[in-house]
């Protein structure tokens, strides 16, 4: 882990403040999350004090503090999905997975993120799945996928 | 696939097209040019329509059976990635084109539908109701019982100009965008126009920001090229945040040459040598169809040192933003691309004067981006024609919620508001239209009765009305007004940047109060309700605080959606505080529930499951809800295996 983010940080050679969030992206796209020890190193690299690193990274709904579960759920909740009942599936999964947005589960199985528009507003209520889109759901349509990722598990 | 060119069309380009863009090109070129439009094929093409939306629907395993056909039957065929036409419930959209045949449209293809329509295709029969329209030409052979493009009426009734190319041209492909007339706007511009008069057209044409602001663009760009500097910076704001628009993703998505086109001209304009592209880091697809266009750009000279040898030079970059609504406001933006929280900073001074790392910076919309290109081939008076003596050229809009086709649409400014409720086909059968709701969070509902204004920016404010962004939500009578506010009021609370107080614990607080009246009180106490009241009286006062005392539009108009919903809809937020009912049965903690005694076969399941104990009775015989002690929550109903429990 220490050795990636080293190989992205020496790129950013001579960086100022303004490739802090190109820097903090691409950590997240290579270790999957942030933690307190990518956060040290990135602040002493750009010589910006750690406390303005974390404040940075807690304000953009981008950056993540928790791994992402096996399956991660990104839920829509643009205001077409939640007008055709996008609120009962974040309801439904909150309910059943026992995790609230922005959450991993503690078998580290599921994690939930809800996004405000997906941009595929014909489809909604929308969730998808590690890539895979699952449209037009109800809750108990989400309840036989669901049933079918654990078995699948 | 088509993705890229041979060198032979490198050439071809670089040697007879770019040199002689700005003029007219001579007809053996003309007619090689038009071979990259398809306007005649060899061999059969197969356009598949690829953009978020389109995936979603299932657009990539559709394509993937396309392959699988093709080998299968051996027919050789080029496949071709296109746009989207905006008519997002009919995605996937997948054309053929058979040599010496019109292009014809096939609605909904569905993986499982490939080998139907394409050997009806193949054997020249097209069942019309699973086609939508053919494109037009005079020297291609019809499809019988299939309309024509322009008589299709979703296209007819709009005035297609920024949305021209979407959904016809491959947005991987620069050779196809010069072929439809791409870049004669900026070959023309850089041989004839300096950055002064460049701005004078532009502001001359009256085109306005269409980010939902509305700010002359040309204005914007004189002063900006008017402030001493050694280097100037050109925004394009592609963070297009707002929930349920999506027009600008799927323009960046099926046009993306267009923007860069734009955004090239716009840069020459202010004189500045370096644009940046903000665009969110989730849309994904616009941000590599974006990349790859700006390759090509700059494969072919358009882009990078000495442009077209005119002696003029830019460069752009990306910039992924990491999510934040707030920074759709310019200094935040700005504030979000040097490294530090997107919070909007005091104005004056403005961007155009101190902007990012203190040089002064541009913003613009994308969509104002797109329109740029078309006003300096065709000049200002042609974009003064259309559109209203305030507002000119048109809007595009995105339409979903409730409406029976979920579509982007592009009209010209001053038709009146029903023409996209028209467009978009009005409410699902049997469903009554209650209002549209524009503008996203700090927008407003507009009832039908107030559908006749036009789409204006200075006529809507004259009636309260933001024209907002173009997201476009439709409403039936299923739509709980009180839970719309709620959402948006909600969405304000989370993406609050947190800088002034009034927007960050006013949202909050609004938020507190809806919430409190579409809910069952905790207790019954007298002092509990008396709170809730307070809360209700105060909504107004607050939210003219919030109004007063916010820096940028978010705080200033977030209680927007609330006052509206409150004037116009006041019968329905009365109903929820006296009558704790929800008309639309959308607040669910409002219901009240009921056992029909003659299903209920007494098995006692709900009462166990309750958990405020309020089902009482003996086994073997129905049970009862007591009322007072329901809190609604609908746990008896799920358990219920006689289907016995029903709320009203």
């Amino acid at each position: 882990m220490k050795r990636s983010i080293e190989a992205i940080l020496e790129q950013y050679d001579h960086a100022g403040m303004d490739s802090l969030i190109p820097i903090l992206q691409e950590i997240q796209n290579k270790t999957g999350c942030l933690n307190e020890e990518s956060i040290v190193m990135v602040g002493k690299h750009l010589g910006i004090p750690t406390s303005k690193v974390y404040g940075l990274a807690t304000f953009y709904n981008q950056f993540k503090f928790e791994p992402k579960g096996k399956f991660h759920i990104l839920v829509c909740n643009g205001t077409s999905c939640r007008l055709n009942g996008s609120k009962w599936i974040i309801d439904f999964i909150e309910k059943n997975l026992k995790i609230k947005n922005g959450e991993t589960s503690r078998d580290g199985t599921f994690s939930l993120e809800v996004i405000s528009c997906m941009g595929a507003c014909e489809s909604g209520p929308l969730i998808s799945i590690n890539e895979e889109y699952y449209c037009n759901l109800t809750p108990a349509k989400l309840g036989e996928v669901l049933a079918g990722l654990a078995e699948s598990e | 696939m088509n993705h890229s060119y041979t060198l032979a069309d490198k050439t071809f380009f670089c040697e007879q097209v770019l040199p002689l863009l700005h003029a007219e090109l001579n007809s053996d070129t003309q007619k090689h040019l038009s071979t990259y439009r398809h306007e005649r094929v060899k061999k059969t093409v197969i356009y598949i329509g690829i953009t978020t939306s389109s995936v979603v629907a299932g657009a990539l395993k559709t394509l993937k059976a396309i392959e699988g056909y093709l080998e299968e039957n051996s027919v050789d065929a080029i496949i071709v990635p296109v746009g989207s036409y905006g008519l997002c419930s009919f995605e996937p959209i997948v054309e053929v084109q058979l040599p010496g045949k019109k292009r014809v449209a096939f609605r909904n293809v569905t993986y499982d539908r490939v080998e139907f329509l394409l050997d009806g295709a193949f054997n020249s029969f097209v069942q019309p109701d699973t086609a939508l329209f053919q494109h037009n030409s005079d020297i291609l052979e019809p499809w019988p019982d299939i309309p024509v493009k322009d008589d299709f009426p979703f296209f007819a009734k709009q005035d297609r100009l920024l949305l021209r190319n979407i959904g016809i041209i491959n947005p991987e492909n620069l050779l196809e965008y010069i072929s439809f007339g791409g870049y004669r706007a900026l070959a023309y511009t850089l041989r004839n126009q300096t950055s002064d008069s460049v701005c004078r057209i532009v502001e001359l044409s009256g085109l306005r920001g269409r980010g939902g602001g509305g700010y002359p663009t040309g204005l914007k760009w004189r002063k900006t090229l008017s402030v001493a500097a050694t280097e100037r910076i050109m925004i394009c704001n592609a963070d297009e945040s707002d929930p349920g628009a999506f027009m600008d993703r799927l323009l960046v998505e099926s046009d993306p040459f267009r923007i860069i086109e734009g955004l090239t001209i716009s840069a020459y304009a202010i004189g500045a040598n370096k644009a940046i592209i903000y665009i969110r880091n989730r849309n994904k697809l616009a941000v590599d169809r974006l990349t790859l266009a700006m390759e090509q750009a700059y494969d072919f000279g358009l882009l990078g040192y000495n442009i077209l040898d005119s002696g003029y030079s830019l460069d752009i970059s990306i910039f992924q933003g990491p999510g934040a609504y707030v920074c759709g406001e310019e200094t935040a933006l700005i504030q979000s691309l040097e490294g530090k929280r997107g919070t909007p900073s005091i104005k004056p001074p403005y961007p155009n004067e101190v902007g990012l790392n203190g040089k002064p910076t541009v913003v613009n919309n994308v969509e104002t981006l797109a329109s740029i290109p078309d006003i300096l081939l065709n000049g200002a008076d042609w974009f003064m024609k259309i559109g209203t003596a305030t507002s000119k050229g048109t809007k595009i809009f995105s339409v979903n919620g409730k409406a029976s086709l979920t579509c982007v649409v592009e009209i010209s400014m001053g038709r009146p508001l029903s023409a996209i409720v028209e467009l978009a086909g009005g409410v699902k059968p049997d469903c009554t239209l209650k209002a549209i709701h524009l503008g996203g969070p700090s927008g407003v509902s507009v009832t039908p009765d107030e559908l006749y204004l036009p789409v204006d920016f200075d006529e809507l404010k004259v009636h309260g009305i933001p024209l907002g962004s173009g997201g476009v939500q439709i409403l039936d009578q299923s739509v709980c007004m009180v839970d719309l506010t709620k959402f948006f009021m909600h969405f304000i609370r989370n993406e609050s940047c947190g800088k002034c107080i009034p927007c960050r614990e006013g949202s909050s607080r609004m938020y507190q109060i809806l919430n409190e009246i579409s809910r069952r009180p905790d207790s019954s106490d007298k002092h509990h309700t008396l709170e809730r009241f307070k809360g209700v009286i105060q909504l107004e006062t607050l939210a003219e605080v919030m109004h007063d005392t916010s820096l940028c539009g978010l705080g200033q108009t977030a209680s927007k959606p609330l006052l509206k919903a409150l004037k116009a809809f006041r019968d329905e937020f009365e109903e929820h505080i006296f009558d704790r009912s929800c008309r639309a049965g959308v607040c669910r903690d409002l219901r009240t529930f009921y056992i029909d005694t003659e299903k209920c076969t007494g098995c006692a399941a709900c009462a166990k499951k309750c958990p405020t104990n309020a089902i009482i009775g003996t086994p073997r015989s129905p049970y009862f809800i007591v009322e007072d002690k329901c809190t609604g929550c609908g746990s008896c109903m799920e358990v219920c295996k006689f289907a016995s429990v029903f709320y009203r």
